[in-house]
This record gives C-alpha cells, sequence and structure tokens, in this order.
C-alpha cells in the first residue's frame, strides 16, 4: 500500500515524462525521414522523373522506349499489381464469403488457421516458392520455362489473399443481421442470399479490402526479386516476359547508382511508391469509413 | 442502395418463380440449416464459393509442400555442403548458413528488445494523455503511427542508407552499414503494428474501467498501470511474438543496412547477414547448386519460425485482423 501511494505520487509526473519521451523518439525519427525523402526527392518530381528526354505522350503510347527515366518500372508495377489482383479477386473474395456464410465451424476454424499462417508467412518465402516451382517445372514438364510476370503476380496474390480474405468476412460481419434475415424470411435460399442481397451490401468493405491489397503488392519488393523482376526490361512484353517495378527500382538504385542523377531518380521513385502506397491506404480507409457508416446509419 | 432494391426484387421474382415447399420453411434459418442433416439445394455453399475456398487452401498447402519437398532431401543427406554448418565459404565448398541464423535472431532480437518498450510506452501515452495542450499531437501521433503501416520497407531501407548511415559511421565508425543500423531501421518497422495490436487489446478494458476508476480519483495512467496492465501478460506476449515475426521475416532493410558479411555477428557494429537477406543475394549471385540447397533449408528455417509465431499468436488470441502481414 505504501509502494503504491509512494508511486501514485512522486513516480507519476517522471513515468509521464517518459511516456512523452516515447512519442517524442518516434515522430523525431519518422518525421526525420520522411522530411528528408521529400526534401531529397521533391526537386526531382515531375515529367523529366519518369519520361527523361522522351516527349511524354510518345512514351505513353509505347512509341519511343524510355531509358532515363521511371515509365517503364510504373508501368510494370501496374501490370504486376493489376494481375495480382485479377488472380487474386476470386479465391480471395470467394474464400471470405465462403468463411463468412457457409463453412460448418470446424472447417472455417480450419480455413482461418491456414490464412492465419499465411499472413505470417514471409513475403522472400512466397518468392522462394516461385523459384522453387519454376526449378520443379524446368525439370519435369516444361524445360523451356522462366521467372515471369505471371509467376511474380501469382506469388505475390498468394501474399494478398489473406488481406482479401480477412477484408471480405468482415465486410459481411459488419452488414446488419436484420438484412439476412429478412432475406431468409421472404424465401430466399442461403446462397440466393449471399449472392444478391449480402455481397451488394458488402462491396463497399470488400473494394476497400482489394484496394489495401494493391497497395501490399505494389510495394513488396522481396517476392518479385526472386521470381522475374531485372533492372532494365522497357515496357513489360507479355505475361512470360521479364518486367521492371518501381520498388526493385529503389532498392537497385540504392546498390548500383553511378550518377548524382541516377540518385536523384531514386529518390523521386521513394517518393512516387510512398505516395501510391499511401494515396491507396487512403482510399481505403475511407471506402471503410462510409462502409461503416453506411449501416450503422441503418441498423 | 436503389441498386440493392433491384437486387430483392430481381431475386425475389426467381424466389418465387420456384415456390419452395412449405415444409421445408422451418429448415430456412441459419441455425435450423447448420445442424440439419439433409440439405435444401440452395442452403449449402455454390460450386463457386467451395472452389475459391479450395484454391486459396490448396495455395497455402503447394506453399508448404514446395518448400518441404525442396529442403528435405538436403537435410536428409549430410556430407560435404551440408548447409548446417558454421562456415560459408562457396569456393571451398562450405555452405554453411548457421551464421545467417544467428545474424537474423540477433537482428530481431535487437529490434523487439528496442521496439517492444517503446511500443508499450506510445500505447500507454496514447491512451492515457491528459492534457489539453497534448491531446491534438496525440491524435496526430496515433494518424502518423496508422501512415506507417503503408510506408514500403524499401522505401525506408533506402531512406536509411543515405541518411542513418553516415551518421552510423560518424558515430560508431566503420562503414555504417551494422547491425545497429538494420536494427534501428526494423524496430521503427515493427513499431506500428505492435502499438495498434496493444491499442486494440488495452483500449476496450481501460475504457470499460474508466467511469468507475475516475469516479473514485484514478487518473487514466493510473487505471491501466494498476488495473489493466497486470492483467494483459497475454496481449503483451502477443505484440511481442508478432513482432518478431515480421522482423525475422523481412528482406529489404537488413539486405540494405546490414552489410552483409557471412561471418558470425560479434557485436552492435559489426556487419551481419540475415537468412532473407541471404536468400536474396544467393538468387542473385549463383547459379545452382549447392548454394541453392542452402537457400531452400534457409526458405524452411523461415516457413517454420513463422508458422510457429502464428500458431503462438492463435494460442494467444490475438486477432488476425489486426496483423499488417509480414513485411516485404
Amino acid at each position: 500500500m505504501k509502494a503504491r501511494r509512494f508511486s501514485a505520487v512522486s513516480g507519476h509526473s517522471f513515468l509521464r515524462w517518459l511516456l512523452r519521451g516515447c512519442a517524442l523518439i518516434l515522430c523525431l525519427s519518422v518525421g526525420g525521414l520522411l522530411a528528408f525523402l521529400l526534401f531529397r526527392g521533391l526537386p526531382a518530381l515531375g515529367t523529366r522523373l519518369f519520361f527523361g528526354d522522351v516527349p511524354a505522350l510518345e512514351a505513353l503510347l509505347g512509341r519511343q522506349a524510355v531509358w532515363d527515366g521511371l515509365w517503364p518500372a510504373c508501368a510494370g508495377t501496374a501490370c504486376l499489381v493489376g494481375l495480382t489482383v485479377l488472380l487474386a479477386v476470386f479465391p480471395g473474395v470467394g474464400c471470405g464469403l465462403y468463411l463468412a456464410e457457409f463453412a460448418p465451424p470446424r472447417r472455417a476454424a480450419r480455413i482461418r488457421l491456414a490464412m492465419d499462417i499465411l499472413a505470417g508467412t514471409p513475403s522472400i518465402v512466397m518468392g522462394l516458392f516461385g523459384f522453387t516451382l519454376i526449378l520443379f517445372l524446368r525439370h519435369t514438364f516444361w524445360p523451356g520455362v522462366n521467372t515471369s510476370l505471371l509467376l511474380a503476380a501469382a506469388c505475390l496474390a498468394l501474399l494478398v489473399l489473406p488481406v482479401l480474405v480477412t477484408a471480405t468476412c468482415e465486410a459481411l460481419e459488419a452488414v446488419p443481421p436484420g438484412l439476412r434475415t429478412t432475406a431468409l424470411a421472404l424465401g430466399f435460399t442461403r446462397r440466393q442470399a449471399a449472392r444478391h442481397i449480402l455481397l451488394p451490401a458488402a462491396a463497399p468493405g470488400i473494394r476497400g479490402g482489394v484496394i489495401l491489397a494493391l497497395g501490399r503488392a505494389a510495394e513488396d519488393t522481396a517476392v518479385i526479386m526472386l521470381t522475374g523482376v531485372v533492372a532494365n526490361a522497357g515496357l513489360p512484353a507479355g505475361l512470360g516476359a521479364k518486367f521492371e517495378a518501381l520498388s526493385f527500382s529503389i532498392f537497385y538504385t540504392a546498390a548500383q547508382y553511378q550518377s548524382q542523377e541516377e540518385l536523384l531518380r531514386g529518390f523521386g521513385a521513394a517518393l512516387v511508391l510512398l505516395l501510391l502506397a499511401s494515396g491507396l491506404l487512403a482510399c481505403a480507409r475511407l471506402l471503410e469509413a462510409r462502409f461503416r457508416r453506411r449501416w450503422q446509419g441503418e441498423a | 442502395m436503389r441498386r440493392n432494391r433491384e437486387h430483392t426484387g430481381r431475386a425475389v421474382g426467381e424466389a418465387t418463380a420456384f415456390p419452395a415447399a412449405p415444409a421445408s420453411l422451418a429448415a430456412r434459418s441459419p441455425e435450423a440449416a447448420c445442424g440439419c442433416p439433409a440439405r435444401e439445394p440452395g442452403e449449402g455453399a455454390g460450386w463457386g464459393t467451395r472452389l475459391a475456398a479450395l484454391l486459396a487452401v490448396c495455395g497455402v498447402g503447394l506453399l508448404f509442400v514446395m518448400v518441404v519437398a525442396a529442403a528435405l532431401p538436403v537435410l536428409l543427406r549430410p556430407g560435404p555442403g551440408w548447409p548446417l554448418e558454421w562456415l560459408w565459404q562457396p569456393y571451398e565448398g562450405h555452405f554453411g548458413i548457421l551464421p545467417m541464423c544467428l545474424g537474423s535472431l540477433a537482428l530481431a532480437t535487437f529490434a523487439l528488445c528496442a521496439g517492444w518498450p517503446l511500443a508499450l510506452g506510445l500505447c500507454c501515452w496514447l491512451l492515457t494523455e491528459e492534457a489539453r495542450a497534448a491531446r491534438p499531437l496525440a491524435r496526430l501521433t496515433g494518424g502518423l503511427i496508422r501512415f506507417m503501416t503503408t510506408i514500403p520497407t524499401v522505401v525506408y531501407g533506402f531512406a536509411a542508407v543515405f541518411l542513418l548511415t553516415p551518421l552510423v559511421r560518424t558515430a560508431l565508425g566503420g562503414t555504417g552499414m551494422c547491425l545497429f543500423a538494420a536494427g534501428v531501421m526494423l524496430t521503427l518497422l515493427i513499431l506500428p503494428t505492435m502499438v495498434l495490436v496493444l491499442e486494440a487489446g488495452l483500449a476496450p478494458r481501460l475504457e470499460r474501467l474508466c467511469p468507475w476508476g475516475q469516479a473514485l480519483g484514478f487518473s487514466r495512467l493510473d487505471l491501466l498501470r494498476l488495473f489493466v496492465l497486470p492483467k494483459a501478460g497475454r496481449n503483451l506476449a502477443a505484440a511481442a511474438v508478432l513482432g518478431f515475426g515480421r522482423a525475422v521475416g523481412d528482406t529489404l532493410i537488413p539486405l540494405m543496412l546490414a552489410g552483409n558479411a557471412t561471418h558470425v555477428p560479434g557485436g552492435l557494429t559489426e556487419s551481419l547477414r540475415t537468412l532473407t537477406a541471404h536468400m536474396a543475394l544467393v538468387t542473385a549471385n549463383e547459379v545452382g547448386g549447392a548454394a541453392y540447397n542452402s537457400l531452400f533449408v534457409a526458405g524452411l528455417v523461415l516457413l517454420l519460425v513463422n508458422a510457429g509465431a502464428s500458431l503462438a499468436l492463435r494460442r494467444l488470441g490475438a486477432r488476425s485482423g489486426t496483423r499488417g502481414g509480414a513485411g516485404s
């Protein structure tokens, strides 16, 4: 009792200042990093950063190749991310729907366990998975196969799968139960209710999950390092071709830059990727907030 | 909302076109359908959802099968070039990855030792700050922490190579690429995840206590310190396990900042190589043979460590939704 009174009186303000110190350390270090990035990266932003000396329209239409700009890397990232989401949306949303609506409890627990383990798997292990898959295929059925855009997208799809499953599950659970009961009372089968009532009602939440998955796929570097990204490939030529990506070009610049101009481009790329990732997260949060407000208003 | 109504209308039309037998109406409620052995045709999942769930689970299964199948033959055949030894000298036929295991462990431990108390302090501060002037600051810090979850690790690494490394070089000597630099950045990387998990666990309990506790004259900080934290052991452990998993799994920060020397790490200013960085380097520089074998074993070790962390998290009851996934 005595010790407690002591700590409550004199230890109190010390503790409070200690906690404030923690916050200060965090704000200073992260603020310093961000300020440094902005300070070095902002002057580089502009059409020159993306297209080099090539006119923007020519580069966008693919008539002229861009060698000293970020455009091929941006296009590569866009293709990669688009393909990833294309591959991941069906299993992700479908699995989430199955988990939330149909799965018997024991099976649901098992699928959730699998998703938890998948969510905890380091991304480089996903890359290794793609790598061993290619080695395996090369030794067995398909000797000519090589790491490519499609393989990288497939591995990334596996990486973002838990994000999609979790988002779908949570969106479906947030739909008010009254809607479900009403649908059943009107004579819907459960499958019809899921298809025509619950999925449309949960759509904004699921869309938020898809955008989160986009962000995760765009920022990831380790997976694509093992599955076919290269430093100089030009625009992605097809599903079976090597490709460039924004995140990898940042890593490559830090390791191998040879001139101040390349370094500046690296800072520009880092800033672009940061803005892209945070913009996507902001979108996802906004969608989620609107979704919650809508159903809370109605429920 | 209009779209919803259209859907509803159409679906009702379909439903009335095929009227259900009145006897089956009782089985229509979800509770009844769960326990009912004889299912209605529309009650179970459609083939599409089943296929999707099957695909997702098969993906996980295939991941494990491939990684284990690649690593097991290597592990079961000890001999020259066996990966579980203490020396990495490819030209002399030594492909040991134990120094890298130790490197991963050292780096993750450093990040956890620095990051976990910091995360706890931050979380306590965010929950208990009462000075009116500091409230907006606390809200700002909370926003900053949420923003930090989106910063790509490669951006952290890039900024640190040009900002932190020179500082470390002048302060501690050496090249600046060392355990300390990588550890500091990893701390920042795992911090937001840990703070968010702690907050999600502690905030509801604190809010539940607040009306009574404050009426009795306790401050929020006292309530948190004397009543919430002593009972929140599982939550604190969950945050630590989660942070450890993320720190072990991250690739880019150790690869860019830790220097990648292959000896056993000795101190804060020494260069080291982690398992993740080792995997990235081997695939970039080698062309098969025994070096690849070490790659597969490293992958298996990482997979097992992180699967173990996930299982431990489930035991501790942390929700899967709050985790941000392993780093890139």
